[in-house]
């Protein structure tokens, strides 16, 4: 059954994606993007970063507004909690990416969200980054991700939508496949 | 040194396998003049670039070509290559194919009114040429593969023939399709442990409610979908293989299987930095999607046997269990340690087209082409995944596609200018008076 048919509108304009992703096809250098994001370091454990412009579509582009982000440490490990961890931001990155994929698939596969919410608990052993234990590593051990979406759907339409929303992610890769980082001072 | 001829003709065919053949065979039955050239002989990548135990994935019955069609006792078995190979010589011969065999194209270029065909036996002109020569001349090989230390032993499919030919100890199948399944079995039941490098995959069982998957694919018409017919005919091409094997047992060779068996599953191989090789943390959803789309194919099968009326004819629907993973797939094993000796790429092939001086090839070194048609006039393309239906990479599918392309061909050389791509479906081929035993055997 096709989109129109069901009337399925979940605010995301799969046509738009669509028709860029044939003109991106057509033109492959205009899919190049960089995301780009500033950080300023304020006192002990506080920083704060400021997204605003990228480059994509074979140029500059800007967000509508800039956007700030405070990440601190929580008083436990004695920081003023100013803001969420770092590590807390790459789960919000990792839902937030893949609840968008949800969405974009289910418009286009005519599936009607009634809600989608999720929860994700990353795993950390604290040995590795404070260097108390070699073998065990910094980051997450691992990351678990719960669903809970409300659906004109079955239940197996409903895992295809998460399953391929996972295929698609941008984060999701990026956390599960290596990523070459350099890191430079000027 | 003697200089050969320059030939004309209306037709060259480059490669003498099922496709190429099958084309001869459609040119033929339009009076066609046409020639095929073979660098080695019929059948050449079978005779040596296939592994000793190679069963067909696909059944007997699974191989039909214009003017043939199996007749033996066994038409749900899965022949070894000798035997493909014996039916391909011998059709080769039914038709009085125009072979030159041992006869290398080494440079196809553009000329006024078709093409100079350059081999290492004389030249050939001619008004369209049909690019026979398969989807799968190189094993396709990650870019890192060369960060593999060289204590590690590395092979493709195409130069693996047996576990003996690997040293012991342990070995890391790269790839989870029909390629890699089957080699990595084979390893592992030689007592060479055998890790698997799973990424996207396509899970089927051998049989279904009592048939093979093939004969449901057939029946149901989905291996006779059309090329425009499906949405995202870029992604229906690029699809892996299903995760199927032929063996008389008729198993099904899935990653459940072969986790029982005790071959350790990880993920995609996503890269190697310094000797350690790095998995995707992405095994899950692979397997999730896999069993998902497995669970899409069988509801149609499902489908299909209901409305027509075929219920009470096939076994009850079952569906087979989720893919196991463990709690903690791996995640990174070190090359240099010794654990593993060997490395198989298993990760897929792509057509070799050095030779080809057509401005044709799309930037990912493909032929751009409307279901076989090259954008390039008099030019045709057989034998890759999907070309003109969801079949077109298997033998079965080349009667169809030669037979809508030589249709095509045919006006072509009459009005000597590109067409649209229009053409009726198949005349149904004639049965040739050929293979006379294995009906007389029935």
């Amino acid at each position: 059954m096709s989109v129109l048919e069901r009337q399925v509108n979940n605010g995301v304009n799969v046509q738009a994606l669509l028709d860029a992703r044939k003109a991106l096809s057509d033109a492959p250098e205009a899919a190049k993007f960089q995301w780009r994001a500033s950080c300023k370091w304020i006192n002990g454990t506080h920083s704060h970063s400021t997204i605003r412009n990228f480059f994509g579509l074979g140029g500059e582009q800007k967000h509508r507004t800039e956007f700030s982000f405070d990440a601190d440490h929580p008083e436990i490990f004695a920081s003023e909690d100013k803001g969420p961890t770092p590590v807390e931001y790459v789960l919000v990155g990792l839902t937030s990416c893949l609840t968008a994929g949800i969405a974009a698939v289910a418009q286009n596969r005519g599936i009607q969200l009634r809600s989608v919410t999720a929860t994700i608990e990353g795993s950390m052993d604290m040995q590795g980054i404070l260097g108390i234990d070699q073998d065990v590593r910094n980051g997450f051990d691992g990351i678990k991700v719960k669903y809970q979406i409300d659906a004109d759907a079955t239940p197996n339409e409903i895992k295809a939508l998460v399953a391929q929303s996972q295929k698609r992610s941008a984060v999701f890769d990026i956390i599960t496949n290596p990523t070459s980082v350099s890191v430079e001072v000027n | 040194m003697r200089q050969d001829p320059v030939r004309t003709i209306d037709s060259v065919i480059v490669g003498a396998g099922h496709a190429g053949l099958a084309m001869s065979r459609c040119l033929s039955g339009r009076s066609i003049e046409h020639v095929i050239l073979e660098r080695g002989e019929v059948a050449n990548s079978w005779k040596r670039e296939r592994w000793e135990s190679l069963r067909l994935l696909t059944p007997n019955w699974q191989s039909r070509l214009p003017g043939y069609c199996y007749e033996g006792d066994d038409p749900d078995g899965y022949r070894a290559v000798p035997e493909l190979i014996e039916i391909l010589d011998r059709y080769a011969r039914a038709i009085s194919a125009p072979l030159r065999i041992r006869t290398t194209v080494t440079a196809v270029r553009r000329a006024d009114n078709g093409y100079v065909v350059k081999t290492d036996q004389g030249e050939w002109r001619c008004r369209t040429i049909v690019i026979a020569t398969g989807a799968c001349n190189i094993a396709a090989v990650p870019s890192w593969a060369n960060a593999v230390p060289s204590t590690v032993q590395t092979l493709t499919p195409m130069q693996y023939r047996s576990p003996q030919q690997i040293e012991p100890g342990g070995v890391l199948v790269v790839g989870a399709s029909a390629t890699g399944i089957q080699l990595a079995v084979e390893i592992h039941r030689s007592g060479r442990p055998v890790t698997l490098c799973v990424g996207e995959h396509i899970r089927a069982p051998r049989t279904y409610r009592g048939k093979d998957t093939q004969w449901w694919m057939d029946v149901t018409g989905l291996f006779d979908q059309r090329y425009d017919q499906v949405e995202d005919i870029a992604r229906a091409r690029r699809l892996p293989s299903m995760q199927l094997v032929g063996t008389p047992e008729r198993l099904t060779l899935d990653l459940n299987a072969l986790s029982a068996t005790g071959i350790r599953l990880v993920g995609r191989l996503a890269g190697i930095r310094g000797s350690t090789a790095q998995f995707s943390g992405s095994l899950r959803n692979q397997c999730a999607l896999a069993d998902l789309k497995m669970g899409r194919l069988l509801d149609t099968f499902d489908l299909w046997a209901r409305d027509h009326g075929l219920e009470s004819q096939v076994e009850a629907p079952v569906r087979l269990p989720p893919t196991v993973v463990e709690q903690s797939p791996r995640l990174e094993l070190n090359l240099a340690s010794g654990e593993i000796k060997t490395i198989v790429w298993a990760t897929g092939y792509r057509p070799d087209y050095s030779w080809l001086q057509v401005p044709v090839l799309d930037h990912k070194g493909q032929i751009r082409h409307d279901g076989g048609v090259a954008e390039a006039p008099g030019m045709y393309v057989l034998g890759l995944q999907f070309l003109r239906r969801r079949k077109s990479a298997f033998i079965d599918g080349a009667a169809d596609d030669a037979n809508d392309l030589s249709e095509h061909l045919l006006h072509y050389l009459k009005h000597r200018r590109t067409i649209l791509n229009q053409m009726p479906l198949s005349e149904k081929c004639r049965r040739l008076p050929i293979f006379a035993e294995e009906r007389n055997a029935q």
